[in-house]
């Protein structure tokens, strides 16, 4: 494990981190830092177990929010059962049975979906999450409509003696399961399934060949996919208390997708850092803009364009310059690259914001602040500013990545030597 | 002993008949060789005898049972490997990789996603052994996409013969090398495939007189020509198709 002290500094950072915004004055948690870090280790789970299919096995699913929320829905009458004394299993254990609920429906849909390839797998994929979308307002008994159904946690029955009334002990129930979670995925990746989910990727005819069903391949890793989605789900159950149509919504599935591919698909460790960074986004950026999700469409767009291997593959492009020391000659070409991404940022910003102010805004009433101080969306000047940051910082970026692709080829090419 | 048969098997892709009964029955231990000019039908040959393709009539067998309606994985599970014409690699795994997971099945581990693979010491050590055998030690933990065309077409045998099947098919494996690459390959083919039964396209005709024990001349999807290498070089009809026009 070439990471083991980047992973063990990840958990303490995550186990210290409640505490450092402690607010001793008042003895209180903070509140949305910990709401936050938990959606955090939901989400990551959600963006793992989706690259098991996406990275690993080169199944592109859209219907990977199914098994998180029927993990959800599931752990909600769980919680209810524990209540009334009927499901005497203790709080820690939950997850475990929403994980083998998403099991369960995973096992049912992958029967259908992972007999066909490529097109047809996805399309399959896409219908059975809006199936399942629709189900879930339509059959009442077990999704409680579109008001979802409810639960209370503290069903008084834990391994260590916890009732799970604050936030802050959720909170680390999550992030052991989490690290469980990530532990196992890991785990498999070394396993023969994993290396032939691997092979079934790369060549799907081929691995035929060597003596393997690709399509039980396939099976498999959907079904113990939709096992760590579930978990994933269950923590969701324990931390809201209530379970709604969002939880298996296809916009969830597009989220997975969306975190595993910016963190990056060919690292195990990359759906982790695109999970932290979305869920950053989501927590931080929606409360000072609307259009956050804009910025994250566009970031998705440029990725797809610019390092189709998400952050986690660039990150390790650096290695081999790395090792051979020559890292420092990219700090200046960096910078180089920063003062015209910072123009286009700004630009793009500033348009973005006008604009949504122009309309949502003004029908909101709000006013609108950028940058410290109040602007009026109807002068001319805010406009014209942006325009010229991203029209200018546009062709200056163009001419600076030229310069670093230069920088950056006959580095490699050194390296290599 | 008949390893591997074909009684007049047939192969139409919609209306064109491309074989057109074939029957041929291979011995067990027998390095076979096919020869015959492009487009003839020698890899649809392979691509039915393997499963990849399913036959229009005829039978096929595999020491004496019917393998023609199997798909590809059980063809392979009964002991019978074929590797490809065109390269056919996992390209985005190590080259160790790609020999370890061709090992896995013959070895046992079907699906398993329980047994953690750096723990399982004699399947590594056959990896490494085949590694060594292959001459592409040095290559290890390399993509098998970024190889060279003659260590993809090395690795390319490495991962037919990997599994230990009994009847081996190989699809024109030193297509493309150089005189040394080929001569390396053929004493690697030589030495992996003793003992087991060989069936393998070649267009090489030194490479075949050298090799083979039996020869079948394949032309426009039938066989015009089946036997011991002087017979069939002594044969008038494969002069005139085939071997005259190749030596002069
Ligand atoms: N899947 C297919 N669909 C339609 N026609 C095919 C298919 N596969 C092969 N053919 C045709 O069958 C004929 C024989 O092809 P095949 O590849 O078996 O020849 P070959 O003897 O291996 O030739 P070569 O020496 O060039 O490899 C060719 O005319 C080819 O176009
Ligand atoms: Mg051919």
């Amino acid at each position: 494990m070439k990471y083991r002290w980047l992973i063990l500094a990840l958990i303490v950072v995550a186990i210290a981190l409640p505490w450092c915004f402690y607010d001793w004055t008042h003895h209180r948690q903070a509140g949305f830092l910990i709401s936050m870090l938990s959606q955090m280790g939901m989400m990551v789970i959600l963006a793992l177990s989706y690259n098991m299919l996406l990275g690993q096995a080169g199944l592109f699913s859209l219907c990977h929010a199914t098994f998180f929320g029927m993990g959800g829905y599931a752990t909600i009458h769980f919680l209810n059962g524990a209540g009334d004394g009927t499901l005497p299993v203790p709080m820690e254990l939950m997850p475990l049975l929403a994980g083998l609920s998403g099991l369960g429906v995973a096992i049912l849909f992958g029967s259908m979906a992972t007999k066909q390839r490529a097109t047809a797998f996805a399309m399959i994929t896409l219908g059975i999450g809006e199936l399942m979308a629709t189900s879930a307002l339509m059959f009442h008994h077990f999704f409680g409509g579109e008001g979802g159904v409810t639960t209370n946690r503290m069903i008084d029955n834990s391994l260590f003696g916890l009732s799970y009334a604050s936030g802050l002990q959720v909170y680390y129930l999550i992030l052991a399961w989490t690290v469980i979670a990530a532990a196992l995925m890991y785990f498999l990746t070394l396993t023969p399934l994993g290396r032939m989910a691997n092979a079934t990727r790369d060549n799907f005819e081929r691995a035929q060949f060597i003596g393997y069903d690709p399509r039980m391949v396939r099976f498999m890793q959907f079904a113990l996919s939709g096992f760590f989605a579930g978990i994933g789900g269950g923590l969701y159950a324990i931390t809201y208390e209530i379970v709604t149509y969002d939880a298996l919504a296809s916009s969830l599935s597009a989220n997975a997708l969306l975190m595993a591919y910016i963190g990056g698909t060919t690292v195990f460790g990359g759906p982790i850092l695109g999970a932290i960074l979305i869920t950053l986004l989501q927590s931080g950026v929606s409360l000072l803009s609307n259009s956050w999700l804009v910025y994250v469409g566009v970031m998705f767009i440029s990725m797809v364009i610019f390092a189709p291997t998400g952050l986690a593959g660039i990150i390790k492009t650096h290695g081999p310059i790395r090792q051979a020391g020559r890292l420092r000659l990219l700090v200046v070409p960096y910078l180089r690259l920063t003062i015209p991404s910072l123009g286009v940022l700004l630009g793009f910003v500033g348009l973005v914001e006008l604009m949504s102010f122009l309309t949502i805004g003004a029908a909101q009433g709000k006013k609108l602040v950028l940058f410290g101080g109040p602007v009026d969306v109807h002068a001319a000047l805010p406009w014209a500013i942006s325009g010229i940051c991203l029209l200018v910082g546009g062709v200056w970026l163009r001419f600076e990545a030229a310069g670093f692709h230069r920088v950056w080829e006959s580095l490699s090419a050194e390296v290599r030597r | 002993m008949t390893a591997l048969s074909l009684r007049d098997v047939r192969k139409s892709f919609g209306p064109t008949e491309i074989i057109r009964g074939i029957t041929l029955d291979i011995a067990a231990g027998e390095r076979h060789c096919i020869i015959g000019p492009n487009g003839a039908g020698k890899t649809t040959c392979f691509n039915l005898i393997s499963g990849r393709f399913p036959i229009t009539s005829g039978e096929i067998l595999l020491n004496g049972e019917r393998i023609d309606t199997l798909p590809p994985h059980k063809i392979n599970r009964k002991g019978l490997s074929r590797s490809f014409q065109i390269t056919s690699i996992f390209h985005r795994m190590s080259v160790f990789e790609n020999l370890r997971c061709a090992l896995l099945w013959s070895r046992g581990y079907r699906y398993s996603f329980w047994s953690p693979l750096w723990r399982q010491k004699g399947l590594n050590e056959a990896a490494e052994a085949l590694l060594e055998e292959l001459n592409l030690a040095s290559r290890r933990d390399v993509l098998a996409g970024l190889l060279s065309y003659a260590e993809q077409r090395a690795l390319e045998i490495g991962m037919t013969i990997a599994g230990g099947a009994s009847v081996v098919l190989l699809d024109e494996p030193t297509a493309g090398m150089s005189n040394t690459e080929t001569d390396y390959a053929m004493t690697l083919i030589r030495r992996v495939t003793e003992g087991k039964t060989l069936l393998m396209v070649e267009h090489d005709m030194k490479v075949v007189f050298d090799l083979a024990d039996a020869i079948t001349v394949m032309v426009y999807g039938q066989v015009i020509a089946s036997g011991p290498p002087a017979a069939v070089r002594a044969n008038r009809a494969v002069q005139e198709a085939y071997l005259g026009a190749l030596e002069g």
